[in-house]
């Protein structure tokens, strides 16, 4: 365990060294983006909007009291979207696409020889392959965070309203109660630190990978296994510390 | 001239190059012979700089690369040039960008049309000037073999390594590669080493060849001499080959000088 930490350490401090040139990594970092974060939207969109939906349903199912406002359904869809549901919910969801299609590609070029190939050349294989990933993951991620929360939201007010179990004007009254700006802040928070752990611990599963296909499946699970054990420890520690 | 010099190196405790000193010679196909596990792959990584020998050194031309400021082992790096042993190609990439991307990361201050020439020079130079367009998963092994040879030669490389270039291909097609090391190491006068345990590639481009027993270094001469040895070993492997065996069985009845190369009693076929 401590020496896979240190080797992971020492894997991070790889990528900072012998970089390639700036104009190099940007635009590899956008092609990344465009796989990490455009390519995620619909699965993100689908995951964010139903579980809203659900959120809603069921908390308008438990909320019986005739004195509790039916605004409150509202307002609680908001604030568990905010602190959890969408950082967490999405990185996770993330941990499963991003992650085991990072570890899955890097393993592949490492026992295809193509990561040696790339070192030959006097490349540096982790920052050319693995930095841009990293980077695009922490921008892509609270992006792909703020249109969950967003979709969450408006999935708990369409699930709400055409249930007939509020009224619009109840839902939006309780999402707009006691509104908190700094749980958006700790969410993007969450959101930039979760991505980094995804990204970081799936490159280093698949960077790592040794033998043949066989190994290449392993480092996708280990590297989707991995990460959202992480998630969950550095959303408890997040949560302790930020809250 | 690449010179190998007491190079040692262990895993788990077993040794597997027991400290080789050898010399690949400028503007030669060297070629690493040797059966498998006998250590050829590793003194290969080892040179290049995927792997870090136990002990010993390596120069090229002079400038040392082991435990050398990275500054100089990456200037040694990008004088190299690598055939994979599976080609080693970026999925990602077509053929064309595949054979441009050295050329793209190591020579920056090159123009789009210089790199564009450069390119199609070095995919005519192998016979795939039409291949451009596709895709390394939609081309033939010998064709990736050749892409590799692009790529490799595109940044004007000074020293060409190639891995069992001749692994996973029928016969012809083995050969044609064979012809297009040998021809472009004669053409750019560069130092070409060659890991194979094809005895075709031996008699037809051994301009140096070392032979690798057990992690050590038996023998080394050109393929002129290798047929006159006294190494069983390499007797052994040479004879292995069963068109070596119906070569000698021919040059037997007609006295010819395979006959007389191998008339050692101690070999018994």
């Amino acid at each position: 365990m401590v020496k896979t930490f240190g080797e992971f350490l020492i894997f991070m401090q790889s990528m900072l060294v012998r970089k390639e040139r700036l104009g190099t990594l940007w635009q590899r970092t956008l092609d990344e983006a465009i796989l990490i974060g455009i390519d995620s939207v619909f699965i993100v969109a689908i995951v964010s909007a139903f579980i809203g939906a659900v959120t809603c349903v069921q908390i308008a199912y438990n909320l019986v009291n005739p004195l509790i406002p039916k605004s409150t359904i509202g307002f609680m869809v908001r604030e568990m979207t905010i602190l959890e549901l969408a950082p967490t919910i999405t990185s996770i969801v993330l941990a499963g696409k991003v992650g085991s299609s990072i570890a899955g590609g890097l393993g592949t070029m490492r026992i295809t020889e193509q990561v040696d190939a790339l070192e030959v050349m006097g490349i540096n294989s982790a920052s050319y392959l693995v930095l841009p990933k990293i980077v695009a993951a922490m921008l892509m991620f609270p992006l792909l965070v703020v249109l969950a929360m967003v979709l969450s939201i408006t999935g708990g007010y369409l699930a709400g309203t055409l249930s007939g179990a509020m009224s619009a004007q109840e839902y939006v009254e309780g999402i707009r109660t006691d509104f908190v700006p700094y749980n958006i802040v700790f969410a993007l928070i969450k959101s930039v630190v979760f991505a980094f752990l995804v990204s970081a611990i799936s490159s280093y599963k698949g960077y790592y990978t040794k033998g043949g296909a066989l190994e290449v499946g392993a480092a996708s699970t280990g590297a989707v296994t991995n990460s959202i054990i992480a998630i969950l420890l550095a959303d408890y520690v997040l949560a302790a510390v930020l809250l | 001239m690449i010179e190998v010099h007491n190079i040692q190196k262990s895993f788990n405790g077993n040794p597997v190059l027991k400290g080789i000193t050898c010399t690949f010679e400028t503007g030669k196909c060297n070629l690493l012979l040797g059966g498998s596990g006998t250590g050829k792959s590793v003194l290969l990584q080892c040179i290049v700089g995927l792997m870090k020998p136990d002990l010993g050194s390596i120069t090229f031309d002079g400038l040392v690369f082991t435990n050398n400021k990275v500054d100089i082992k990456q200037e040694i790096r990008r004088k190299i040039g690598m055939l994979f042993q599976g080609g080693a190609l970026f999925d990602s990439m077509t053929v064309y960008e595949n054979t441009e991307f050295p050329l793209k990361m190591l020579t920056p201050e090159m123009s789009k049309e210089e790199r564009r020439d450069r390119v199609e020079f070095c995919l005519k130079r192998v016979g795939l000037e039409n291949a451009g367009t596709k895709m390394p998963s939609e081309i033939s092994g010998g064709m990736k073999k050749r892409v590799g040879i692009a790529r490799a030669i595109a940044p004007n490389c000074t020293y060409l390594f190639c891995d069992e270039p001749n692994s996973g291909l029928d016969p012809a097609t083995s050969i044609k590669i064979d012809e297009l090391i040998y021809e472009i190491t004669h053409e750019y006068g560069i130092t070409t080493v060659v890991i194979t345990h094809d005895m075709n590639s031996v008699v037809e481009i051994g301009d140096h060849i070392i032979y690798l027993h057990k992690g050590q270094k038996l023998w080394d001469g050109n393929k002129d001499e290798i047929l006159n040895t006294t190494v069983p070993e390499l007797k052994e492997f040479i004879f292995s080959s069963s068109l070596v065996r119906a070569a000698k069985k021919v040059d037997e009845e007609t006295e010819g000088g395979l006959a007389a190369a191998t008339s050692d009693e101690a070999y018994n076929i």
